[in-house]
């Protein structure tokens, strides 16, 4: 019983981490209808940011963390008004999205060679502690992890919802056309979802690596991929949906891990292919994921 | 609009004109190849033309109905690991079937169709980016299969790919001893001839099906859905058909990719392997067979002769190892995704236009002419 709480706990925490990731996903998806497959290198890029200000270059957490989050928001929008734009006139969403894969692949080798064996700390403040509560044991930043995504989480929605901007992003989901004749500017409002999504990438790589994560290192990419799964999982239109996917993922992964000997005939090591076994699962069901709006056409 | 008719037409015809004597002089300078160039050389033919066929697969899904698929390493490795499994004798510790090889290669790509198959009630619901990212999902569960499943994959260490051979006649062997001109034929040689047929034949089908009423729903449902389910077109089953026969060529290039190596190991069939099959589809420009070849000689050449050449590229071979081939590739690669989308989304077949355009002759266009309305 014991057992399975502290798995609850974790996996909620890292669930909560993957709802991030796949938040910024699915609100470009939005805003723009392009499926943003270098979410996973704008993570890496901000977290190296961060780590190497921390680890190389001896600057405080708190200095390396914006420095951080802002370099991979201001990537995130030079990829969108410099890369992506132009494929906006055309409606070319799939070639748009090809293209991030292209992007993605050119920023995960670079960042790659650059951290390359070393193993980067990002000198976050939550250490190395256990808290202990109704008998279970669980890390400190795991708990921080969960508290801080939460925080992050609520905030985002009520933006979403109560905000001039909030409306501006809904309204262009709904329909860009009138949107844009209501005198909403398109452009602003892509910028400013790939810029969020590129903050929020880096807020959850942040917990990725830190303990009891030894920290970064390139293994790190497998694991913010797994976010592309959370967004389908909850509908790639649904920002309820893509807190949903993420806790989804995180529990998987965490459960099957816990019940390893219990599922050793899925052969060693199934955590990192039940997020996929899920999404398959819940398509066959669902095509659009559990909260995605099925797209009706009339003719 | 009658204009338009005319001058595509015309086009046609131009094109037409180009195509056989380009065809047959490339295909004599390919038959000849091999009675000059050396080993390093014909490897990395036989290399290209098995890859060609896996991006000539992908290109049909991606280019012709649209459908964005980053599995087609899964099927490339149920093509390499279905073929040893059938092929291999069954041991203490390995399955296998132990069939004749060849009857094991027809079976291990009906083996990827089957997969493909198997895939529809997704593939053929879902659509363009959705399925990039479902098929996401076979890579890692692909993966996972054959890091572990030892008794079929052999694990991390991988496994031997058994001969292929028709009766006494080694295919990609020694035996028999042939000699064409005076040139013995004997591993290198045959991998480029047999590679090189075998390109030829299912290019020449792609073409027949892209061609036909088939290739025709495809590109209904490419260009729109509803109007091509408006004419008639069933589009989920047309796109489970697309994503059958693009598993059925990465079947085929898997098995020979694996009759190359001699022994195939897990990891070579990861993401990044699907990613430069879309890189080769891309490269070629997304809708053309002779693209995708192109794309795929260029993409699959690029590390081998990066490797050979590395010393003699500044900043690359020697001490400075952190800028080694390997990540070069993969620099080249997703620069090239992207540039070639943002500047000209038809990639290398739109350079074979152009240049077909500046050599073919251009008639002085009369003065009367006006715009067509």
């Amino acid at each position: 019983m014991a057992q399975l709480l502290s798995m609850l706990v974790e996996g909620a925490s890292l669930g909560a981490v993957y709802a991030l990731v796949a938040l910024g996903i699915v609100v470009i998806y939005k805003s723009s209808s392009v499926v943003n497959f270098a979410q996973p290198s704008l993570l890496m890029f901000g977290t190296y940011v961060t780590a190497s200000a921390y680890s190389l270059h001896g600057l405080s957490f708190w200095v390396a963390l914006p420095l951080g989050v802002a370099a991979a928001a201001v990537l995130a929008v030079l990829v969108d008004r410099v890369l992506v734009a132009r494929f906006r006139r055309t409606q070319a969403v799939v070639a748009a999205s090809i293209m991030t894969i292209g992007v993605d692949v050119v920023l995960l080798t670079e960042v790659d060679r650059r951290i390359g064996s070393q193993i980067l700390t990002t000198g976050d403040p939550w250490g190395n502690e256990v808290v202990r509560f109704l008998g279970i044991g669980v890390a400190e930043a795991r708990i921080a992890a969960l508290v801080v995504s939460a925080l992050l989480l609520v905030l985002f929605q009520l933006w979403l919802h109560r905000s001039d901007f909030g409306v501006a992003m809904r309204a262009t989901a709904e329909d860009p056309e009138t949107a844009s004749l209501m005198g909403i500017r398109l452009g602003r409002v892509s910028a400013t979802a790939w810029a969020v999504a590129g903050a929020l990438a880096v807020c959850a790589g942040l917990f990725i690596v830190a303990y009891p994560s030894p920290g970064l290192d390139t293994s790190v990419e497998a694991v913010a991929l797994r976010a592309l799964p959370a967004a389908i999982i909850g509908g790639l239109d649904s920002t309820t949906g893509a807190i949903a996917g993420g806790l989804l993922v995180g529990l998987s992964e965490v459960l099957v891990r816990g019940y390893g000997e219990h599922l050793a005939f899925l052969g060693q090591g199934f955590e990192e292919a039940a997020p996929y076994v899920l999404m398959l699962v819940v398509l066959l069901a669902r095509p659009a994921g559990l909260f995605g709006i099925r797209e009706a056409v009339r003719v | 609009m009658f204009k338009a008719a005319l001058t595509s037409s015309k086009q046609a015809r131009a094109g037409v004109r180009w195509r056989v004597p380009v065809a047959v002089v490339a295909g004599v300078v390919l038959l000849a190849i091999p009675l000059y160039a050396d080993r390093f050389w014909l490897n990395l033919g036989s290399f290209a033309f098995a890859a060609a066929i896996g991006a000539v697969g992908l290109m049909i899904l991606v280019g012709r109905v649209g459908q964005l698929s980053l599995a087609h390493s899964f099927f490339l490795a149920v093509g390499a690991y279905g073929y040893i499994w059938l092929s291999s004798p069954a041991t203490e510790e390995s399955w296998g079937l132990g069939l004749p090889s060849l009857a094991a290669a027809v079976v291990a790509v009906a083996l990827a169709g089957l997969a493909g198959l198997a895939f529809s009630p997704l593939a053929g619901r879902l659509k363009g980016i959705y399925l990039g990212v479902a098929s996401l999902a076979l890579v890692f569960i692909g993966q996972h299969v054959l890091f572990t499943a030892e008794p079929l994959t052999g694990g991390y260490n991988g496994r031997n790919v058994p001969e292929l051979s028709i009766g006494s006649f080694q295919v990609f062997g020694v035996e028999p001893e042939l000699s064409l001109f005076g040139v013995p034929l004997r591993q290198a040689e045959r991998g480029w001839y047999v590679t090189l047929l075998i390109l030829a034949l299912t290019t020449v089908f792609a073409v027949l099906v892209l061609r036909s009423r088939v290739g025709r729903a495809f590109a209904a449902i490419r260009d729109g859905e509803v109007h091509a389910a408006a004419l008639g077109v069933r589009v989920a089953r047309y796109r489970s058909v697309a994503f059958t026969l693009s598993s059925v060529y990465a079947g085929l290039a898997g098995v020979l990719l694996a009759l190359l190596f001699e022994r195939v190991v897990p990891e070579y069939w990861d993401l990044f392997l699907s990613l430069e099959y879309l890189a080769m589809v891309v490269i070629g420009g997304q809708a053309s067979v002779a693209g995708a070849i192109a794309g795929a000689a260029f993409v699959s050449s690029l590390p081998l002769l990066l490797q050979r050449y590395s010393d003699a590229i500044p900043g690359m071979g020697g001490a400075v190892s952190n800028f080694g081939p390997a990540y070069v590739a993969q620099i080249l690669y997703g620069g090239m995704i992207v540039l070639i989308l943002f500047y000209e989304p038809k990639g290398l077949a739109a350079l074979a236009t152009r240049a077909r355009k500046a050599l073919t002759p251009r008639r002085p266009v009369a003065a009367d002419r006006t715009p067509a309305a």
